[in-house]
């Protein structure tokens, strides 16, 4: 499987070089602060619930765990540009995609290893934000499933955005234009939803449907919606084509 | 093994190579010569699946590389001008990776590095990261990498480029070790390389083929007619005006041109160009002499592939005080 040769030699390259650090520490280090702020919120209102009388239950995945995977799903728009950028541009600078392309592998074998390397990269960012809410399973009995739905919904807007990411990569040569582009792209992709807000046209609906984040709610809420899965299964599919376009019309113009 | 017909590869403003054809036989060592920009490099992106040609075919074994890239791909070793490497891998790392995709596995793996490591002695620094050697052993790395599959066809765009001469002479003798079991494609602007090295030289020139043919054939066309140098100054000082030393020079037989350089000191320089199968250097010493002035100086230059060349390729009006600046060793 070539596939996987190109897999390894990706995250060799991600964890020899400060960026994979980088990234994932600063990303331990915001989710720590989201964490800490939505269980400190939690002890707040618990504590005015019970001074005021009322025995309503409160919910742990409500309350902590949903708020802080909407947020984790914010910050992967600006951290997962961050991991696209050098998947090719770095290869184009440098010359090594004359290396790959003149293998025996298929294009679609090397964008296949170079996503799901940076996929890997993705999850195991993920994993550290599973350590705080690990503590929540030590004082209370929160439900994993609706967490796993969140979880695996991280993982199809990473994997949207990751995909988006390798396509802008193989446009440009210039790591940082590659960062920029994607995190623009990102970004646009993010607030079309807020059109909705004050909209109602079918027009209004159209574009907020192209939203990222708006196919994040239903599975940070624990729903698995079949049309939110197929959005991000449909984005994945479209960046990654994009990529295989590009990677093929770089032979035509180069 | 490699068969090149009518190949042609044009750009939206211009055409790189136009309409080129050749053959290289299996086994043999090929010079790829041309100024910069000749078209060189796009040809060998032709023949390694790089780039598609816009009319023509190009062949490799009995697999064209429009029509069977995979098949041209595996027999393939091509080292681009910069040598392809990662220089956060280390050398182990970047051979096995380089073996895995060339698609070898397991013990011939681990074989075929340690032996290619060996051959490009790059076996003392295989656990060193790229990033932290030397140019030299950067180039010795490519070139492990691009025979680490045992290819058939080795494509070697300007090896020795960059290099300094103790490294030139290394990586060289390499590539000549390397011929016999594999068929070489090597391009260089580097005259004396080629005459080293190669078997036959195909020569383009703005992406027209000029000539193919063997070292000993182009080197004959021209065998017999030489350049020299001359410089005469007066005897006690006296005056001496270039024109009547160059009406001197011109009488004495088998001369075909003199031309004047700049004279300094009182001294007069000449380029003297000989006809075909003249030799001229005793002719005009003895004609310096009994005129009466003082000889400092005689001797030939340039009598080599470098004057086939730039006849060939039609470069402009070289500059005969430097016949040598394309010389590096």
């Amino acid at each position: 499987m070539n596939a996987i040769t190109i897999f390894r030699k990706e995250l060799i390259s991600y964890f020899r070089s400060p960026i994979a650090y980088g990234v994932m520490a600063f990303f331990a280090l915001i989710t720590g602060y989201f964490f800490y702020i939505a269980v400190a919120y939690f002890v707040q209102m618990g504590i005015q619930s019970s001074m005021m009388g009322q025995s309503q239950p409160m919910n742990v995945n409500e309350s902590v765990i949903q708020p802080v995977l909407s947020n984790i799903s914010v910050i992967g728009l600006f951290m997962i540009p961050m991991m696209t950028m050098r998947l090719f541009a770095e290869e184009k600078r440098t010359g090594t995609i004359e290396l790959l392309v003149t293998s025996p592998v298929t294009d679609w074998e090397i964008i296949m290893g170079k996503w799901l390397a940076a996929l890997v990269l993705y999850a195991s960012m993920l994993g550290l934000s599973l350590l705080s809410i690990a503590t929540l399973f030590l004082y209370g009995s929160p439900d994993w499933r609706p967490m796993l739905v969140g979880y695996l919904g991280l993982l199809l807007q990473g994997g949207s955005l990751l995909a988006i990411g390798t396509f802008i990569s193989t446009c440009t040569r210039n790591q940082i234009v590659a960062g920029v582009a994607g995190f623009s792209v990102s970004l646009l992709l993010w607030v079309l939803n807020w059109l909705s807000a004050f909209q109602d046209s079918a027009a209004a609906k159209v574009v907020a449907y192209m939203s990222v984040l708006q196919h994040f709610e239903s599975f940070a809420r624990g729903v698995l919606d079949s049309k939110d899965i197929l959005y991000y299964l449909s984005a994945i599919f479209i960046g990654l084509f994009l990529t295989g376009r590009s990677l093929e019309s770089l032979r035509w113009r180069a | 093994m490699i068969k090149v017909e009518g190949l042609t590869k044009r750009y939206a403003r211009h055409v790189a190579v136009d309409n080129i054809s050749f053959e290289v036989g299996r086994g043999q060592i090929v010079g790829f010569l041309g100024p910069n920009g000749a078209g060189k490099t796009t040809t060998m992106r032709v023949l390694t699946c790089f780039l598609p040609p816009s009319s023509g075919t190009a062949r490799v074994g009995d697999f064209d590389v429009l029509e069977q890239p995979m098949e041209v791909k595996k027999r393939i070793g091509y080292l681009p001008e910069t040598p392809p490497l990662y220089p956060e891998m280390e050398v182990r790392e970047y051979l096995d990776f380089v073996g895995r995709l060339k698609g070898l596995r397991g013990e011939q793996l681990a074989k075929r590095v340690d032996e290619v490591a060996e051959r490009c002695s790059v076996a003392d620094v295989k656990s060193k990261l790229i990033g932290k050697l030397s140019k030299g052993y950067r180039q010795r790395v490519g070139l492990a990498q691009a025979i680490i599959h045992n290819p058939d066809v080795l494509i070697l765009d300007e090896p020795t480029s960059g290099l300094d001469p103790q490294q030139i002479i290394e990586t060289r003798d390499l590539i000549k070790g390397l011929a016999g079991s594999h068929t070489i494609i090597l391009s260089t602007h580097i005259l004396p390389e080629v005459e080293q090295i190669c078997e036959r030289v195909i020569i383009i020139a703005k992406g027209k083929l000029v000539a193919t043919d063997t070292v000993a054939n182009l080197t004959s066309r021209l065998r017999g007619a030489e350049t020299v140098s001359l410089e005469v100054t007066a005897r006690n000082g006296a005056d001496l005006s270039s024109s009547e030393v160059q009406e001197k020079l011109e009488r004495v037989s088998g001369v075909s041109r003199v031309s004047s350089k700049s004279a300094r000191d009182g001294a007069l320089a000449f380029m003297i160009e000989s006809q075909q199968g003249q030799h001229v250097r005793p002719e005009l010493a003895r004609a310096v002499i009994e005129a009466g002035w003082n000889l400092n100086e005689l001797h030939a230059v340039g009598l080599s592939l470098e004057e086939i060349f730039l006849e060939l390729t039609g470069a402009p009006n070289r500059d005969v005080t430097a016949p040598h600046a394309t010389t590096v060793s």
